[in-house]
């Protein structure tokens, strides 16, 4: 189908981006890639009366890393943080190749597919299990939100009509963490019907020290499990240990069941793709994170 | 609304005025007579509409053409040399290996698969056939099967390997 009618404008500035959002009145959406906004303008499923183009402002197309972080602006393609990954992390490395497919990811940005909140993204939960925040711009300022209070319901986030993501922050895992990633799909690029991502540290006395787990497919949100996290931290962990975590994750979990999957396989996955991920995030076999 | 938008698609400059809501894929078909991009889902999971934007590969349904003002775009049109004994009659050593490798039957989602392939193997002049696969996983064809268009990549992967002043 073609999209209902729409304005359109690219602002040149940050400030003419965000006094446009306000302008339209709740009814005008930030266009960055695409790639999740027009499929949606083409069912109908979004009719924005304004779409606010931001891939000509400047200054939101950094990709920098410092002191253990890494900032991804609002207009950084998927396949530009690919390229960074390729040379500095395993982890986000082979994230990103389940991100879809690469036309996609050459148009598609980090931000706007951290932003959209599908439940089955794998860059949200990616964003969880890295202690990850969303940079908000509006009109009354700068703000930060936290991964964990950002996502409220599928496609809802705590982001304001009249705010812009400029950008996202990820706490890269420490020097030595393992990482474990797993999701199970029906093609290659697919969504995922369920999927889980680890990430582990130790201390030299080789219990945990900090670990993350996130699921994503698994429920409304990316969903962080924080009872298992805390179950294993100060913990060796053996493999006995890891299987009750994950059994303790997948409990807590509400999926969905749709036509392409019942709420309980769903829960029987998600405990199985956590209990692997945590294996490879202790084994460390996925290489640095 | 409509606006203007200044676009060089396969070496050629075009200018029109459009509507914000038309789809580069739109663009390339209505205004441009350029059929060669075809249109399947209109919401970017077949991969019929994959054209080439500054020279990465995308879909052109899920681009906007006044995003694309002042870029350049490469379709199937332009992907054979135009410099040849007959000008637009030759083709691209993959869209050889595809004819010789009967890599498509109705051939609706040729035109898409070819554009990717001639970016993958850019990047991937040597591909196993498991990354092939993956590729291939963002492109829908409905009669091959997929076999067939495994090996003419392949066919094509060593073409361009021997003959690499032709990509």
């Amino acid at each position: 189908m073609k999209p209902a009618p729409f304005d359109y404008v690219a602002p040149a500035s940050l400030d003419d981006a965000i006094s446009s959002l306000a302008g339209g009145g709740g009814d005008a959406k930030v266009l960055a890639g695409g790639q999740s906004l027009i499929p949606m303008l083409a069912l109908r499923l979004a009719r924005p009366t304004l779409l606010v183009d931001v891939n000509r402002v400047p200054g939101l197309d950094g990709l920098r890393e410092a002191s253990g972080m890494l900032e991804v602006g609002a207009t950084v393609r998927q396949r530009q943080l690919e390229t960074w990954a390729a040379a500095r992390s395993s982890l986000f490395a082979h994230v990103l190749r389940h991100v879809a497919h690469p036309p996609i990811r050459a148009r598609g940005t980090v931000v706007g597919n951290i932003v959209h909140a599908d439940p089955a993204s794998e860059l949200p939960a990616l964003l969880l299990a890295l202690d990850g925040v969303v940079v908000a711009r509006g009109p009354r300022g700068e703000r930060m939100i936290p991964a964990d209070r950002f996502y409220r319901a599928p496609l809802t986030t705590t982001l304001a009509a009249d705010e812009l993501a400029t950008a996202v922050r990820f706490s890269l895992p420490p020097a030595g963490a393992g990482w474990g990633f797993a999701e199970v799909s029906r093609r290659h690029g697919d969504f995922a019907l369920v999927g889980a991502v680890a990430v582990m540290a130790r201390a030299g006395d080789g219990t945990v020290s900090r670990v993350r787990l996130a699921f994503f497919g698994a429920g409304g949100t990316p969903v962080r499990a924080v009872a298992a996290e805390q179950a294993l931290t100060g913990q060796v962990a053996t493999p006995a240990r890891l299987a009750d975590a994950a059994r303790t994750a997948a409990a807590a979990l509400s999926p969905d069941g749709d036509i392409h999957a019942t709420a309980e396989y769903r829960r029987r996955v998600a405990a199985t793709l956590a209990e692997r991920t945590l294996g490879a995030a202790l084994d460390g076999s996925g290489g640095a994170a | 609304m409509t606006r203007e938008v200044r676009v060089t698609v396969n070496g050629q400059e075009h200018r029109r005025r459009v509507e914000p809501r038309l789809t580069l894929a739109d663009l390339l078909r209505e205004e441009l007579d350029l059929t060669g991009t075809h249109v399947g889902c209109e919401h970017g999971v077949c991969g019929a509409c994959t054209v080439l934007l500054e020279g990465e590969p995308v879909r052109s349904c899920l681009v906007l053409a006044v995003q694309v003002d002042g870029q350049h775009v490469t379709t199937i049109e332009g992907l054979a040399p135009a410099d040849g004994p007959a000008p637009g009659a030759a083709l691209h050593p993959i869209q050889e290996a595809f004819w010789a490798k009967h890599g498509l039957q109705c051939g609706f989602c040729t035109p898409g698969i070819i554009m990717s392939v001639s970016a993958f193997l850019r990047e991937r002049p040597r591909p196993s056939p498991e990354e092939i696969r993956e590729m291939l996983a963002g492109h829908l064809c409905r009669c091959t099967g997929y076999h067939f268009i495994v090996e003419a990549i392949e066919a094509a992967a060593r073409a361009l390997a021997d003959d690499p002043h032709r990509r």
